[in-house]
């Protein structure tokens, strides 16, 4: 368990709001409240959920003496704040209807859980990027990459329901809000790049210093992530030539996540080297 | 002995309790409106006024100093409209105080109209007022009166469901394209059949600024004036094919007795195009499309029955709205009716 029990604290406020905004932006859907009142209230509580959130790992990383990527705990933690990150920027940018309501039902979801699984923070791998600020960038940003394949999982979800209730003319209630079939191709063809790129940054940072010590990463992992990154560029390439559309590249934009989110497990247990570089070997 | 002390009214008629051939005898032109106009400002005892005239009412919102002068009110409009006393008889209605601020609270909001919650009375009521401010027709009490009424419809409208959904055929189809496209400014358009639903879809959906209008047609002829009055471009049904390969919406009216548009064309169409999405809107019967088109990636079919189906639902959900409308509209009544009473010294 962790040494500082205010984090964990922290981490379960956080969730609680989370929590609080995806509640009350359902409510304030079904009661059509209007929207700007509604966004007011969800955003206010998302942020301090976020803010608050963040503090906890911030507790975490002083603790730890970096980067709060410890175990799988602090992994599904870190993509819970990752995609309310993005949330921000995305939600601003392209002002998608209801994304901030899947984004807290889906953070509440992952920080929830990430707490009531005692498993996942029974143990931390301890300065697991030794003194290397650059592999621990690696990691941060391979983990935030999950966090924007999870926002495109949702946006995924989105465009299915969305086509779902174009297609079966069921076009009450919440499917009313939903973005517009283009909007949410448009968001996830563009979330998936971003995605890819952030992961290929991350795996080309890794890749520079595993070049100089093959050993100090497990194959299995190695396996894994890059399976992962091919498998997302594959599917990029394919929306890009237009050979991946609408609904399809939907569930295969779902489906990838679940498995993304299933190799956390082999990829953390597979972590156990230190890798610890001496001035030579940079 | 009769009360002296000034009243609030509205005098007049509107499609609720007016029919249609009524109507058309008193419906003001601007010419009539100004006589009528005239004639009430000089009126003795009728202080303030504004006069709401649309197609489907024709009311007069005032203050008098008393009950004497709106026995003349009735004579004022069937001098003006050229009507008889007894056409009029049981036409035109008289309300007063705190009976014409809640009528005209549920004019200004939409429940009064004969598509319920439709949003142009508002701005009628609007420039009934602007009219009758600028000629100086009105004064204290009038003034107070409208500016809370568009305060109460702005509530009722933003406060309630009272103005959601569509409820023509062509308003549906725009909305529902809105659900695949967004932003309809890209969107191509193109109307099979030269009849008058396919014109009305094609001009609905130029008022939200569809990118191109065309009208393909078997007689070119036909095609070219129904283009020439959407604003777009003719074509011919021989040309169907290609031009599906760059359409985002396709609405079709024709009389053809078969499908005009078949499945194989749209799956055709649709390997040219996979990722962006087409909207067909079959507005013909017997139908037009092939509902199979459906099942084709990307393509959403509605036909007639869909779209009245969900015209409908949305007329439906603003009726079950009335009630609450009416509601929130109560309170604010009373308490206008208390200040306005203050104002005329009213102790009712």
């Amino acid at each position: 368990m962790s040494s500082l029990p205010t984090d964990r604290a922290l981490l379960w406020l956080g969730a609680l709001l989370y929590l609080a905004g995806f509640l009350t932006g359902l409510v304030a859907l079904l009661r059509r409240t209007p929207d700007s009142r509604r966004r007011t209230w969800l955003n206010a509580l998302l942020i301090a959920g976020w803010s608050v959130q963040m503090a906890g790992l911030y507790v975490r990383g002083l603790a730890a003496g970096g980067c709060p990527l410890g175990n799988t705990f602090e992994i599904v933690q870190f993509v819970a704040w990752s995609a309310m990150v993005l949330y921000f920027f995305v939600g601003t940018a392209f002002r998608v209807s209801l994304l901030g309501l899947f984004t807290a039902g889906y953070a509440a979801t992952l920080a929830l859980a990430s707490l009531l699984i005692p498993a996942w923070d029974a143990s931390r791998s301890e300065r697991i990027f030794g003194s290397n600020p650059w592999i621990e960038l690696h990691a941060a940003l391979a983990v935030f990459s999950y966090g924007v394949f999870g926002l495109l999982a949702l946006t995924s979800i989105m465009q299915l329901l969305q086509n779902w209730s174009l297609k079966h003319k069921r076009l009450n209630g919440l499917f009313w809000f939903l973005p517009s079939v283009v909007q949410l191709d448009q968001i996830n063809t563009r979330m998936l790049g971003l995605g890819v790129l952030i992961l290929t940054f991350s795996l080309g940072v890794g890749a520079s210093w595993w070049i100089r010590d093959t050993a100090s990463v497990d194959q299995g992992k190695l396996l894994v992530t890059v399976g992962m990154w091919l498998a997302y560029l594959i599917v990029l390439l394919l929306r890009w030539l237009a050979k991946l559309v609408s609904v399809r590249f939907a569930w295969v934009c779902l489906i990838m996540f679940i498995v993304a989110l299933l190799s956390l497990g082999p990829v953390n247990s597979s972590r156990h080297h230190t890798v610890t570089l001496t001035p030579s070997d940079r | 002995m009769e009360s002296q002390q000034p009243v609030l009214f509205l005098f007049g008629a509107s499609h609720q309790t007016v029919p249609l051939a009524v109507r058309e005898k008193l419906a003001l032109d601007a010419t009539r409106a100004s006589t009528l106009a005239t004639r009430l400002s000089q009126t003795p005892g009728i202080t303030e006024f504004a006069l709401l005239n649309t197609c489907n009412r024709v009311e007069l919102y005032g203050v008098a100093s008393g009950p004497a002068p709106l026995e003349q009110l009735a004579t004022a409009v069937a001098e003006t409209t050229g009507c008889s006393p007894a056409e009029l008889e049981g036409v035109l209605q008289l309300r007063q105080n705190h009976d014409a601020i809640s009528h005209l609270f549920a004019v200004a909001s939409g429940l009064d109209s004969q598509i319920v919650g439709e949003t142009e009375i508002l701005g009628q009521v609007k420039g009934a007022y602007d009219t009758a401010l600028a000629r100086k027709w009105t004064g204290p009490v009038l003034n107070r009166v409208f500016q809370k009424t568009f305060q109460a419809a702005k509530h009722v409208r933003t406060h309630t469901r009272i103005g959601e959904g569509q409820i023509s055929i062509a308003s549906v189809a725009v909305d529902l394209a809105g659900k695949i496209y967004g932003d309809l400014h890209p969107v191509n358009v193109l109307v099979v059949g030269a009849g008058d639903i396919g014109l009305k879809t094609a001009q609905a959906f130029q008022s939200r600024g569809a990118k191109s209008i065309t009208v393909a047609s078997r007689t070119l002829s036909k095609a070219e004036e129904t283009a020439a009055t959407a604003g777009g471009w003719a074509a011919s049904l021989a040309e169907l094919p290609e031009i599906l390969a760059t359409a985002d919406v396709v609405a079709s009216s024709t009389s053809a007795p078969g499908f005009v548009l078949t499945e194989a064309m749209i799956a055709t169409a649709m390997d040219r195009r996979p990722a962006r999405p087409l909207f067909l809107i079959d507005l013909a019967l017997p139908r037009d499309i092939d509902p199979a088109a459906s099942e084709v990636p990307n393509v959403f079919v509605y036909n007639l029955d869909d779209l009245a189906k969900i015209a409908e639902g949305n007329l439906a959900q603003r009726e079950a709205e009335v009630a609450r409308c009416h509601a929130i509209l109560a309170e604010r009544t009373v308490a206008l009716w208390q200040q306005v009473a203050r104002s005329l010294g009213n102790a009712d």
